[in-house]
């Protein structure tokens, strides 16, 4: 039997009172969740992050508004501690956690936008370089560094007791600093410029880890949690960079060092990985 | 081919018939009976009790299975039988009678998945090619998708059955198990109107039962000691069992839609196939058919004859990895009460 659905899908609108703004928002990527748009915050020149969690048609009134508002609340309120702490995270702009414009609409942040690109296009991308040169040189150098760069900042959120929930490559930003952006130079274009390699391998693995994504965050301060933080990265970062998997130890070593208690996480991470996150069936 | 499937690995006792084209295209059904063991109100079935309600009632499914398809013992080229999941006693005495058919008779035996079955059998009867596959019984919560010969689990209830969550509330409650405690539930359901406040557990594409269970057995408790003096805080109006029931199906429901919805994100895929016994709910298929539409998507879904365990799924994915050359020796013809999805080697598929 198939159940057919004759009615057209809806598509979401707009949450009010994006309806009204122009230039109008720009849809990026739609998830199970949310949908994320860019647009801008009071000024047109300040550019920032809108992300809708439309209502679930499928859920009862209730209990959809209740999830939606303690979801919406809840990674706020990480991304607010975060910020406080100094982890480099998207500051919170704005909220509508009731759906106040109205009912039906589910509910919406702001936050901060975050320029550069997403740490899995650049590990791909010096994973290309360095095939391209058969290994060594500046990009392995830099791809190290950033790997150390992502040990660091995780253990920065680990420390002030955050658990992410869902560490990919894909929500990590490496935001460049603001001094290779005042002279202008795009980093695809100083990519491709085969010249100077050590320029555009700098360019391009140069800047700063921004974590995002916190929707699926919680505040914990135990060993457990935090171990399977960093077992979901590692194994995200198996499957999402097999080529870089070496890699990942650095992120580790760095982690270590990073704050007092990471290396009994680390040792914590150890029993995950045993462990697996599935139960055994055998036996 | 012709298959003879039998399974009972709970407390349905399943015999099917099935024979598969040789030049291939559907699979003909020749037959398809169940004989259920049902306990009485307030209680669930018991290991030893079903194992013997499976021992005494074989031979007579089998029997009459035989006669409904109008075969003789020459026509049968394998017994299939469920080797696991399930519970330990049921599981054995079905075992026994497979092998026992298949020295009788001369035929070789292949042990099934009970999961694989249920995929295999949906995927069958509603065409879908490649769906997310939500698994929901009694005994597991499972979101499936296939990736390279695997049926790959990419969450699941880390705890209990949704299936379990709703037989042992409907326990709770003391509702008839005829002809299943969740029909009952679904039933009652449909006359409730209030939600209460229930934990909503889930974590990623993993869900929880057992904290849902705890406190919708407290509300009933609570139910019960205040018998209509508990109002609703919006309405005034009195919360009832049915309303109970009501807000079970509402929680639990929306959490399997949600792990859903979030694993045919992550493998891009807008079909979803629905099977196992909780998949006969028309709430679940509705809210499910909502999610779809948002997503422009599709739910197939299957009735009560191939949802809830059945004799005809084991024939069907026993003789799909017979025709592959699988069989299982008779000193290897055991069963188990834990076995994965994903250890089963799909080779009959791309």
């Amino acid at each position: 039997m198939e159940i057919t659905n004759n009615d057209p899908p809806q598509p979401h609108p707009l949450p009010p009172p994006f309806t009204h703004t122009a230039p109008a928002p720009t849809l990026l990527t739609q998830g199970a969740e949310a949908l994320l748009y860019r647009t801008h915050f009071l000024l047109p020149s300040h550019p920032c992050a809108l992300k809708h969690r439309p209502s679930k048609p499928y859920r009862h009134p209730v209990l959809d508004k209740r999830l939606t508002k303690h979801r919406i609340l809840s990674e706020a309120r990480t991304l607010v501690k975060c910020r406080r702490e100094g982890v480099s995270v998207p500051g919170v702009l704005a909220l509508d956690a009731e759906g106040c414009g109205d009912a039906g609409s589910g509910g919406w942040m702001m936050m901060e936008w975050v320029e550069g690109r997403t740490v899995k296009e650049v590990v791909v991308e010096a994973g290309k370089r360095i095939k391209e040169r058969g290994g060594g040189g500046v990009w392995e150098e830099g791809l190290r560094a950033l790997m150390g760069k992502i040990g660091r900042a995780l253990g920065r959120m680990h420390e002030v007791g955050v658990v992410h929930g869902d560490l990919t490559t894909s929500n990590m930003m490496l935001r460049p600093s603001p001094t290779s952006l005042q002279n202008g130079t795009t980093f695809t274009n100083g990519a491709e410029g085969d010249g100077d390699d050590a320029k555009s391998a700098g360019e391009s693995l140069e800047g700063e880890i921004v974590l995002i994504d916190f929707g699926l965050a919680a505040q914990s301060l135990q060993d457990e949690d935090k171990a399977v933080d960093l077992y979901v990265l590692e194994r995200a970062f198996g499957s999402t960079h097999p080529e870089a998997e070496e890699g990942f130890q650095e992120v580790l070593r760095v982690y270590g060092e990073s704050y007092k208690g990471a290396k009994v996480v680390l040792k914590r991470l150890e029993d995950v990985r045993l462990r697996g996150r599935k139960r055994s069936m055998l036996g | 081919m012709i298959a003879l499937g039998l399974e009972g690995s709970a407390n349905k006792l399943g015999v099917g018939l099935i024979s598969h084209p040789a030049k291939g295209g559907a699979a003909h059904i020749l037959s398809n009976i169940r004989h259920t063991f049902i306990s009485p109100p307030g209680e669930g079935f018991l290991p030893k009790d079903t194992a013997k309600h499976h021992r005494s009632w074989i031979i007579r499914l089998v029997k009459q299975a035989m006669k409904e398809a109008g075969l003789r013992v020459e026509d049968i080229d394998c017994i299939c039988y469920t080797k696991g999941p399930g519970m330990g006693a049921p599981l054995q005495s079905v075992a026994v009678a497979a092998r026992m058919l298949g020295l009788l008779w001369a035929k070789k035996l292949v042990g099934v998945n009970h999961c694989v079955g249920h995929i295999e059998m949906g995927r069958e009867i509603t065409g879908a090619q490649n769906p997310v596959v939500l698994y929901v019984s009694g005994g597991n919560t499972q979101v499936i998708a296939y990736a390279s010969q695997r049926y790959r689990i990419f969450g699941e209830a880390l705890d209990i059955a949704v299936g379990n969550c709703l037989d042992r509330f409907a326990r709770t409650l003391r509702i008839s198990n005829d002809p299943a405690p969740g029909y009952n539930i679904e039933q009652m359901a449909k006359h409730g109107r209030h939600l209460v406040d229930l934990p909503y557990a889930v974590k990623g594409m993993d869900c929880s039962f057992s904290g849902i269970l705890a406190s919708i057995d407290i509300l009933a408790e609570k139910l019960e000691a205040h018998r209509g003096q508990w109002k609703d805080e919006l309405t005034n109006e009195v919360i009832t069992r049915e309303d109970l029931c009501f807000s079970l199906q509402e929680t639990v429901y929306a959490m399997l839609v949600e792990i859903t919805e979030r694993a045919m994100a992550h493998v891009g895929s807008s079909q979803v196939l629905v099977v196992g016994g909780v998949g006969s709910n028309e709430r679940l298929q509705e809210m499910m058919g909502m999610m779809a539409r948002d997503r422009r998507g599709t739910v197939f879904a299957t009735d009560e004859r191939f949802c809830i365990d059945n004799g005809i799924m084991i024939a069907h994915a026993g003789l799909l990895a017979y025709e592959k050359g699988s069989i299982t020796a008779l000193e290897d013809s055991t069963c188990t009460q834990r076995f994965r999805t994903d250890e089963v080697f799909v080779k009959w598929r791309e």
